[in-house]
């Protein structure tokens, strides 16, 4: 468990991990506009740039999942607003697939996220990582950190 | 058009008889159906385009080497040749619809031809019936006149078999079949239960069949009835004992910890339709500093790598069109109850699509299409 103390009172704090797999034209560039116009959120999150939230294979979450992450944002525009028409109606069909298979095998849905994020939406994307990290750090950290045997 | 054809020398000549006739009256130019292959060991499907080799038929033969649904695949997906009668249990014909939704089979030239299913064995199972001289096709016909499907005495079916609530052709909302032909609650051996599914085909075959119309037997409707209730509850038996043994990540790790990871249930799971499987592809084949870097990180890595990975995506996957035919727990060698984890996960996403595997060719895959319209909470904050 990666731990850092809290300022002054020696408290072992945990620090999740959020891999997130953002659209290029709406999440990624809010992420982007986030960063540009200088808007503070948490350093907790991994960004990896997708064509379209239609691209994402559900095999990415699972990685993702059982490597260990803490927490897994899906990011892309918002519905009618798809820069391929529809690729983000198919990733919410599968993110919708993915809670259901993640509860029916005893994990936790509520670490996996999708958020329709536009590319003029910097400061949603800031609070929708913070709100994020607040979430985990509530849940703890994943159970497949540091588990050799998946 | 339904009603009963008569039995002169026995219910599986009958139906071999009917076989025959349909294939030499050019009524389909070749029959797959399961044949008893030269050793009698075992009954494999087979492609016939010779009545005479329906002499080998053994459609009743409860033993299911390979899905019948990927088979159809094979003699149709790039082309039939010539109209194709597919004899098959109604797992087999839920895949074949499943695996028309993709374009593996191709049903323009398919003539469905469901049986009762009564009932299956393990492969190896059903050899050592044989050896030993059983006839399980003789009892399961007699068990069925009394309305009951039970495996011989000291032996047992697939476990796939005890929880299927499919088992009767057209049932719980299964595709109907061209041809329907019923052995569960028919009142004596001297008939055959036929139901045809429409009627241009039922004038068609009016020479073919003979049928004598009838109005399904009280016998039969309620034997169905019992046997889909009875299999619902093993399903919720079996249901909730998975969930009971998988309820959290360690339980989840526990459930595959026996793995070898030979991939045998991905390669005879019928639904599995990837042509290309990324765990047959090189994405796998890591560099060896990869393992290294897992392992500095975690301490150690289980090798083979990837092991939960292979069946979470395989439920990510395909678990929406499962038709629970169990031929993944079939082809374990270590003994998983893969079929039992992939039903109750399956049954889970197609409940909360509305989709029944297998019932409609023209419906497309839950992962193949969307609504605009639905999933409308998903996305929003505080989903």
């Amino acid at each position: 468990m990666e731990v850092s103390e809290v300022e002054g009172h020696g408290i072992p704090e945990f620090e999740p991990r959020i891999v997130a797999f953002l659209c290029n034209w709406c999440t990624y560039t809010g992420a982007d506009l986030a960063g540009t116009a200088r808007i503070q959120y948490p350093p907790n999150v991994r960004i990896i740039r997708l064509m379209c939230s239609g691209q994402l294979d559900p095999i990415y979450v699972a990685r993702a999942v059982l490597e260990g992450a803490d927490g897994v944002l899906i990011g892309g525009c918002h519905p009618g607003d798809c820069h391929y028409q529809s690729g983000n109606y198919k990733a919410r069909r599968r993110v919708a697939i993915l809670h259901q298979v993640l509860r029916q095998v005893g994990l936790d849905p509520e670490r996996v996220w999708l958020r329709w994020i536009s590319a003029s939406e910097g400061q949603y994307f800031a609070d929708t990582v913070t709100e994020m990290v607040a979430a985990l750090r509530e849940k703890g950290p994943s159970a497949w950190r540091g588990q050799w045997s998946v | 058009m339904q009603g009963w054809i008569k039995v002169e020398d026995g219910t599986v000549q009958t139906i071999n008889r009917l076989l025959g006739t349909l294939l030499a009256g050019g009524v389909v130019d070749g029959l797959v159906v399961p044949l008893r292959t030269p050793d009698g060991r075992n009954a494999v499907p087979a492609l016939v385009r010779n009545p005479a080799l329906l002499e080998r038929a053994a459609p009743l033969a409860p033993a299911m080497p390979v899905n019948g649904g990927t088979v159809l695949g094979r003699v149709t997906a790039t082309g039939a040749v010539g109209r194709v009668g597919a004899v098959l249990r109604n797992c087999e014909l839920r895949a074949a619809v499943e695996l028309a939704k993709v374009r593996q089979v191709l049903l323009d030239d398919v003539l469905f031809i469901g049986i009762d299913c009564l009932g299956t064995y393990r492969v190896d199972d059903y050899a050592r019936m044989v050896e030993d001289g059983l006839d399980p096709v003789a009892s399961a016909l007699a068990m069925a006149r009394e309305g009951r499907v039970v495996p011989l005495p000291g032996t047992a079916f697939r476990p796939a078999c005890t929880m299927c609530e499919r088992p009767i052709p057209g049932t719980g909302e299964s595709y109907v079949p061209h041809l329907a032909l019923g052995l569960l609650g028919v009142p004596d051996g001297e008939r055959l239960w036929v139901a045809v599914r429409d009627e241009p085909l039922g004038e068609k075959l009016a020479g073919v069949l003979n049928l004598e119309p009838a109005e399904e037997p009280a016998t039969r409707t309620e034997a169905v009835q019992a046997l889909v209730a009875a299999r619902t509850a093993e399903r919720e038996r079996r249901f909730a004992a998975f969930h009971a043994r998988v309820h959290d990540p360690l339980s989840l790790l526990g459930e595959f910890a026996t793995c070898i990871r030979c991939q045998n249930c991905m390669v005879a799971c019928p639904i599995c339709y990837c042509k290309e499987c990324v765990f047959r592809t090189d994405v796998f084949d890591h560099p060896s500093s990869r393992y290294w870097d897992w392992a500095a990180r975690k301490g150690g890595v289980r090798l083979p790598s990837d092991t939960l990975l292979f069946h979470v995506t395989r439920l990510l996957h395909m678990a929406h069109a499962c038709v629970g035919c169990g031929m993944c727990s079939d082809a374990c060698p270590v003994g998983l109850p893969v079929a039992d984890v992939f039903r109750a996960v399956g049954q889970a996403v197609q409940e909360s699509f509305g989709y029944v595997p297998g019932r409609d060719p023209a419906e497309e895959m839950v992962i193949a299409t969307f609504r605009e319209d639905e999933l409308r909470e998903l996305g929003e904050p505080g989903s």
